[in-house]
């Protein structure tokens, strides 16, 4: 292959990736990581600081929207940013210190249960009364949205923000050293620990996303470990896949989408552990 | 400030793509053999190439007009993005006279600015 065909081919490939990390609500990280190792033979660790760098740029694309409709709660982002960064910097160090094999068996891992949680139902607002919202007034987390399909304001108090913290920065961890923005992570722990709407979490976890990959890509470009051209044709190929799907989304069922890919994406993801246990 | 914050990270983006995409295009012109040669490839993708991870390293290659330096540039530019998104935020919290939030705005710039110098320093 010369290095015009592995540009081309890179770019397809996280188009590819960005279209349906968006269609099924993974992010183009998860799919665009297998890709590399498995079908190009790129170093895990090259290709996850590759993915890094394109977890930026969709989520700062995808931010720009949820702010300007004010769906993304700035002041939860903030304050779980402390935690999410903190991890994000612990993540990406583990990932210099530890073999590749394991980087390998963990992402395979992830993207194993991240596969399967895409079968459970998404998860419904419950009006729930039972964590303590103290700190978080001294916060002032407290917000409101407006719904689109109720046609109202819904004001949402916001609980627990130390337990959201600590689940924050072991979604951090992840991501710092997977390459991947862990939404998969962040929406369901900002909804166990804090309960918050399900739109909110979701805007505001995206929001997140953005500054917790500046953390661990910060320390990827620091080491040596983003190499231009892998990383560039990622992030473009990524970058337009995300927007095509996002405008694909309204159009086509992403139930029948997700049943299909759950099979899939867990054949990949034991092709990920072999490659970790074997070598 | 959502507005504002809105158009700043949109900005980032584009700015930066831009910039990547032309120093591509850039490499493939200097570099005719990119076209043609598979040894390239190589040198280009292996894991024990340490890429360009100084700033002054990157100006460098810009000042010899390679295009790696630009596509480097370009993400960099990135990575800068939502560090700038947070600096800016500790300015709209101030304006807010939050003073709360100008603390915890502060910290995580901090820990954004360390990351790179915990790389740095292996």
């Amino acid at each position: 292959m010369t290095p015009l065909t592995f540009v081309l081919v890179v770019i397809a490939m996280a188009f590819v990736a960005g279209v349906l990390g968006s269609l099924l609500g993974l992010g183009g990280g998860m799919i665009v990581v297998p890709a590399l190792t498995l079908l190009l033979g790129i170093d895990i660790r090259l290709a996850i600081g590759a993915s890094i760098i394109s977890v930026i740029a969709t989520s700062s694309g995808a931010a720009a929207a949820y702010v300007r409709d004010r769906l993304a709660n700035l002041r939860v982002a903030m304050f779980l940013e402390l935690g999410t960064t903190a991890g994000a910097i612990t993540g990406a160090w583990v990932a210099g210190i530890l073999h590749p094999r394991w980087l390998f068996v963990l992402f395979g891992l992830i993207l194993g249960y991240s596969a399967l949680a895409m079968l459970k139902p998404r998860p419904r607002d419950v009006v729930r009364h039972h964590g303590e919202t103290r700190l978080a007034h001294r916060l002032r987390l407290q917000s409101s949205y407006f719904d689109d399909a109720r046609g109202e304001e819904v004001v949402y108090d916001p609980t627990r923000p130390m337990f959201g913290l600590a689940l924050m920065y072991i979604a951090g961890i992840v991501s710092g050293l997977l390459g991947i923005g862990s939404g998969a992570l962040k929406v369901p722990a900002m909804d166990l620990a804090m309960e918050l709407p399900i739109k909110v979490s979701t805007a505001t976890s995206n929001f997140m996303i953005g500054v917790t990959a500046a953390a661990s890509a910060g320390l990827y470009f620091a080491r040596g470990q983003i190499a231009p051209f892998v990383a560039a044709p990622v992030a473009i190929g990524v970058l337009l896949g995300a927007f095509a799907g996002s405008k694909l989304l309204s159009r086509v069922s992403s139930r029948a989408i997700r049943r299909t890919f759950v099979v899939v994406l867990v054949v990949v993801s034991l092709q990920m552990l072999v490659r970790g246990i074997r070598g | 400030m959502n507005d504002a914050l809105s158009r700043l990270l949109r900005i980032g983006v584009v700015a930066s793509m831009a910039v990547v995409i032309a120093g591509v295009t850039l490499t493939f012109f200097h570099h005719p053999q990119y076209v043609r040669s598979t040894t390239a490839l190589r040198e280009l993708t292996d894991a024990a190439t340490i890429y360009p991870h100084r700033l002054a390293g990157v100006i460098a290659q810009i000042r010899t007009g390679r295009g790696q330096g630009i596509v480097m540039i370009g993400l960099l530019m990135l990575i800068a993005t939502p560090v700038a998104r947070v600096a800016f935020s500790i300015v709209a919290f101030a304006i807010e006279r939050d003073r709360l939030y100008v603390a915890i705005t502060c910290v995580v710039l901090a820990l954004l600015l360390v990351s790179f110098a915990i790389g740095a320093a292996g």
